[in-house]
């Protein structure tokens, strides 16, 4: 047994046990990490947005460099501030609606190419897309059991109709592909969860008590 | 001289036809340079590529392996450029003639994304259309979606407990379609705790949505007249790092348990934290997300989950407001042209040689 003796690890495992004591019960040890947890998040948050993006980005081209062009994301940022003036805090709507607005414009079109477009080209019944499976003879029925799968995803999320007659069959059909889809990434992401908890394993019984290498 | 000289001698041959153009459908800054292949190209080591800026002597500017046969060249926008293409083989060089002139610029139309251009235009058209419509009083029908429904009853339940609703928008910016649903049904869960006096609490992670949530929040307790039962403490920014976020919110559920909660907007991995930890205090659990990799962790371990779309569907039908109703009608007839265009370009894809794939690009 070779015990750490950096001071860090000692903290970061003791903070580590305390978080996951949360699994026994609340209790003042997770209390005191979880407090922990929270004021540094937010204290590198702040420093980081001050030292990475404030300084960098806007208040040192501004106002030693003189990029005048600035002046505008200073001002629509200041408004921000508004909020704290009840008389004039309706201005911080002026910020957010700008923010919402670009990203929406950004937003569109990526996703209309990355969830549309792209799905229908992986989606539609073609001898490229039957090869592309690169499951033989197979490729043809796993193309076919998609787009049926596709189809009727697609009508169990149309909202315009009860889910009766033609539409509630299809439905149905579709909300059986949709838990398929969810019970394989359950199992996926459980695996990837099951790695992270391996890790802090190592780490507690590695790096801090030296039980294992 | 000499260079020319050995080049003669061992047989060298240059690259031929060699051609400048600007870089179609780009934001400028860019040139491509194509050239036909030297017959020696399998003997040689590749190609240099040279630039003459306004009629300047020519500089190398890259250099390509054998066997390509074009070079994108980053430029400045209105500056005249040649170009020479040189084999190489050794400290051998062969050059070829040089190009026309040709400058970079940028272009007004991406052409290579007409398709998604098309496609704008026509789900945009058609949720405007039924916006208008709804607007106009028309009455747009919307099934109803089963957690929707749970909401009274959770309410309820929280008053009759005396315990608070926690209301958690998750990670997401404002931009996300989540988030946004999701502030669109915190409204409607806002005026019901205001109706029967029961305690809210809304952590964000955001400060962005923080303020916005905020806003929405006061306002739902001023439309219901119970501006004095609004507490401004109810919503508050928690952190933005993610374990951070749900380590705080493990502390509030297990330090208030809260009668309900819900979880609607975008999460991440937090997700099974927050919906095991919920269910271990023994709330009412309403979720909601279009985060595909955590919608199995919260219909597994919450009572009600409303799957991707039905989020922005059920945000629409909560508030009943014409702009959302009209995008819901919109978006539920873009599907039935998304489903014809599928059943289409398959049967075109199966009976003729037709490159359907080719528009979907």
């Amino acid at each position: 047994m070779n015990i750490s003796t950096d001071p860090w690890i000692w903290i970061s495992s003791i903070l580590s046990l305390a978080i996951l004591s949360f699994l026994y019960r609340e209790n003042p040890f997770f209390r005191a990490a979880e407090h922990i947890f929270l004021g540094v998040a937010n204290g590198y948050l702040v420093t980081f947005y001050w030292h990475r993006i404030l300084m960098p980005i806007l208040f040192r081209p501004l106002f030693q460099q003189g990029d005048l062009l600035l002046i505008i994301p200073f001002t629509i940022g200041i408004l921000y501030l508004t909020r704290f003036i009840p008389r004039i805090s309706w201005l911080v709507r002026i910020p957010i609606a700008i923010y919402m607005g670009y990203w929406t414009g950004v937003l569109i079109p990526a996703t209309i190419q990355a969830q549309i477009i792209k799905q229908v080209q992986g989606t539609v019944l073609t001898s490229a897309n039957f090869q592309s499976w690169n499951a033989g003879a197979w490729g043809i029925v796993w193309s076919v059991i998609v787009f049926i799968g596709v189809l009727c995803t697609l009508s169990y999320f149309y909202f315009s109709r009860e889910h009766k007659g033609v539409i509630g069959v299809t439905s149905r059909v579709g909300i059986v592909f949709v838990m398929i889809g969810f019970g394989a990434a359950f199992g996926y992401t459980v695996m990837a969860r099951i790695s992270l908890l391996i890790g802090k394993l190592q780490f507690l019984l590695g790096d801090w008590l030296g039980l294992i290498r | 001289m000499i260079l020319i000289l050995l080049c003669a001698l061992v047989g060298l041959a240059p690259p031929t036809d060699v051609r400048a153009y600007d870089t179609p459908s780009d934001g400028g800054g860019e040139v491509v340079v194509e050239w036909r292949l030297s017959t020696d190209d399998e003997t040689i080591d590749g190609y240099d590529i040279y630039r003459s800026e306004n009629g300047a002597d020519f500089v190398k500017v890259g250099f390509i392996g054998k066997n390509r046969s074009s070079y994108g060249d980053r430029t400045e926008d209105g500056v005249t450029y040649q170009y020479k293409v040189a084999v190489v083989s050794d400290t051998l060089r062969s050059f070829s003639q040089p190009s026309a002139e040709v400058a970079s610029s940028a272009s007004w139309i991406n052409v290579a994304k007409l398709n998604i251009y098309v496609a704008m235009i026509l789900f945009g058209g058609l949720i405007l259309y039924f916006i208008y419509h709804a607007r106009k009083g028309k009455k747009l029908f919307i099934r109803k979606i089963a957690g929707l429904q749970a909401i009274d009853d959770a309410v309820g339940r929280a008053t009759e407990m005396g315990k608070p609703i926690l209301y958690t928008l998750g990670l997401g910016y404002i931009e996300d379609i989540a988030t946004i649903a999701s502030l669109n049904i915190l409204g409607e869960v806002a005026k019901k705790t205001a109706q029967y006096d029961t305690k809210l609490i809304v952590p964000n992670a955001d400060p962005i949505v923080y303020t916005v949530a905020r806003e929405i929040v006061k306002e739902s307790y001023t439309k219901v007249g119970r501006p004095d039962a609004y507490d401004p403490d109810s919503v508050f920014f928690l952190a933005r790092e993610q374990m951070a976020y749900a380590a705080g919110i493990d502390g509030i559920m297990t330090r208030e348990r809260p009668a309900t909660n819900f979880l609607v907007g975008y999460f991440a991995a937090e997700s099974l934290v927050l919906a095991e930890t919920g269910a271990a205090t023994g709330a009412i659990q309403i979720a909601g997300t279009d985060a595909l990799a955590q919608l199995p962790f919260f219909v597994t371990a919450c009572d009600y989950t409303l799957i991707g779309e039905e989020l922005y569907a059920a945000s629409a039908y909560i508030s009943k407001r014409p702009l959302l109703l009209g995008a819901i009608k919109g978006e539920d007839w873009a599907k039935v042209i998304i489903a014809t265009a599928l059943i289409l370009a398959s049967v075109i894809g199966l009976l003729s040689r037709f490159p359907i794939l080719n528009l979907f690009q």
